[in-house]
């Protein structure tokens, strides 16, 4: 009895093969595995935004609406903090799925070394990889955005541009960091990048309150931080205030950071994987 | 065993798992899957692979023996293009490793020492998922996979996560994930560390089945017994050098004698009579709890000791192995 009796000749499995790119091969082993394991972020994607917006934003605006809303720009709290909850929780789910993940993928469960022993190449990971993490960032933007819908917290159509902008946000820290991470031994790293990175910035760039309330010195560190370009932006398209220099500004910052990010990672990516 | 449909112009003609190269310049390495001259790699001031020269045959079985930290698995990362060579020149079934290194992987099946399993996933996922890396078309990759789960004997636990399985079903399905592209050439970098004898047994015939298929096997190894089940030629590596090249038979009748009387004496007396019976073998060997007498008769050997006067506790004549060969030739100091 043969082992290999019912495949077709080598030759057109070869031209078979070329149809689909090799990174969008990596960027399918994410989406299977997360069919399979999905529920486990069901919270984080879908719970998070919901819990968030109803306790700070419906129970703490209501106290703030009841005083004075000069400080956030005259508009209800909760039509402030939406937009910025949504940049935040943008940033928090790239850095989420580019730490961890991509430990596992070097060292933990070793996925990328599997996909190297594999007809794909350093970069089809690397950007498989991050393109599934752009799919995680969009999904749950997408999500937050019609919560924000059903919450009646949507007074712009330029909102529609949000999502893009959250996206990008997101982007903006998935790709620097995934170039961290494959340079770390161990995951104690990302504890610390969490804490003195990821946290203050959630806390201190203009998501909850306006910039403009800190002190001076701390305005201006706080109005170079990504987040705040992300914040602004998202905030700006959700209320249609936003002007279109400054748009493109903030949008060309994150960008940066994006293209930076992936030129890095794939200079760490490379001296990780291949020696 | 049935023919699969080929190229008229195909170079590897030795099975049905051949693969036409008529579209990729074999040119003259016909017959030959991996070609390594003076084939050398670094790691900074360190040198793992020193210059070393091997031909590997289509369809052969060929075993690199060495212990931890002899460069064998430096060896097989350069071969699985995993790894760039630092020095001489490589070539892997005709293509070039540096320029070609996906079309080559496309044709090769690799088992890494470490299985990289997706614990979280089921195991028909993981081949199902390793499949798509090589872009496999999904209706015929579902049927491979079935294949590939009966192959491995593993149809049973195919719905089941990767992590509860024992070592030796990881292993066995790590062997049929890289067969998955029906590779014309599988790597296998110590494929039966850490199993019982069950289950190397059972991955040591899977493996002869591939073997009859006609595919190229590569396979690092520092169990002796496996290289003489399995493989038709090996090199023995010491110190990212090659020490000896051979058949295991060959090995044995040049580095070794027939045969091997072992005696076993009082343990501080071995010295004393290792030197008393020096002249009645080729070579004496004292060890801390016996005595190795290499002879190409052993009984005729083991009498003259006891016509001595000689009377060891125990006394064993065995034929040589190519464990002898090994230690011989690497030394019994631990290397780690």
């Amino acid at each position: 009895m043969s082992f290999f009796p019912q495949l077709p000749s080598a030759v057109a499995t070869r031209q078979r093969r070329a149809r689909l790119s090799p990174a969008l091969r990596a960027y399918q082993y994410n989406l299977l595995a997360y069919k399979r394991t999905w529920r486990g972020s069901v919270t984080t994607t879908f719970l998070y935004p919901v819990l968030y917006l109803a306790a700070i934003g419906v129970g703490l605006g209501h106290l703030i609406d009841h005083g004075s809303n000069q400080a956030v720009g005259g508009v209800r709290y909760l039509w402030f903090l939406a937009p910025g909850l949504l940049a935040g929780t943008a940033m928090q789910i790239a850095t989420n799925e580019s730490t961890f993940p991509v430990m596992a993928g070097i060292k933990w469960l070793k996925t990328y070394l599997a996909m190297l022993a594999a007809p794909l190449e350093v970069t089809d990971v690397l950007y498989g990889h991050l393109a599934w993490i752009l799919t995680r960032v969009a999904l749950a933007s997408g999500v937050f955005l019609a919560v924000m819908a059903a919450f009646h917290t949507v007074p712009s159509g330029w909102a529609v541009l949000a999502f893009p902008a959250a996206v990008l946000t997101g982007a903006a820290f998935a790709a620097p960091v995934m170039a961290f991470s494959a340079t770390r031994e161990t995951d104690q790293s990302f504890v610390v990048l969490y804490r003195f990175g990821i946290v203050p910035l959630f806390l201190f760039s203009g998501t909850f309150f306006p910039v403009a309330q800190l002190p001076g010195w701390l305005q201006v560190v706080a109005r170079c931080t990504p987040l705040y370009q992300g914040v602004t932006l998202c905030r700006g398209l959700v209320l249609g205030h936003l002007g279109g220099w400054d748009a493109l500004g903030h949008a060309g910052y994150l960008l940066a950071m994006l293209v930076g990010g992936v030129l890095a990672a794939r200079v760490t990516y490379r001296r990780r994987l291949v020696q | 065993m049935s023919q699969r449909p080929r190229g008229p112009s195909d170079s590897f003609r030795h099975g049905p798992l051949a693969v036409s190269t008529s579209d990729e310049g074999a040119g003259d390495s016909a017959g030959t899957a991996v070609q390594a001259q003076g084939l050398t790699k670094r790691f900074g001031e360190f040198t793992a692979v020193d210059a070393v020269d091997f031909d590997i045959e289509v369809g052969e079985a060929f075993g690199f023996l060495g212990a931890n930290g002899a460069g064998k698995t430096s060896t097989m990362r350069m071969i699985a293009c995993l790894s760039p060579i630092s020095g001489g020149t490589l070539q892997v079934l005709g293509l070039d490793p540096m320029r070609d290194g996906p079309q080559i992987r496309s044709r090769i099946g690799l088992v890494p020492q470490d299985d990289t399993l997706d614990l979280e996933l089921t195991v028909r996922d993981n081949l199902y998922l390793y499949g798509r890396y090589f872009g496999l078309p999904r209706k015929q990759l579902r049927e491979r996979v079935e294949e590939l789960l009966e192959f491995a004997r593993l149809t049973e636990r195919a719905d089941q996560r990767v992590d509860p399985l024992s070592g030796g079903m990881r292993r066995r399905l790590t062997i049929a994930r890289a067969l998955v592209s029906s590779p014309s050439l599988v790597i296998l970098d110590e494929p039966t560390t850490g199993l019982d004898p069950q289950a190397r047994h059972l991955l040591w015939d899977r493996l002869y089945r591939l073997k009859r298929e006609g595919v190229t096997l590569v396979i690092t190894t520092h169990y002796m017994d496996e290289a003489e089940q399995l493989c038709d030629r090996l090199v023995v590596m010491d110190a990212g050098r090659i020490a000896a090249a051979g058949s295991p038979s060959e090995l044995i009748e040049q580095w070794s004698t027939r045969e091997v009387v072992e005696l076993r004496f009082e343990p501080e007396g071995h010295q004393v009579h290792g030197e008393r019976l020096a002249d009645l073998a080729e070579r004496v060997e004292v060890l801390p709890d016996r005595l190795l007498l290499y002879t190409d008769q052993g009984d005729a050997t083991l009498d003259a000791v006891r016509s001595r006067g000689a009377s060891p506790i125990a006394a064993l004549v065995r034929r040589a192995t190519l464990e002898d060969v090994f230690l011989h030739l690497t030394g019994r100091s631990l290397v780690d």
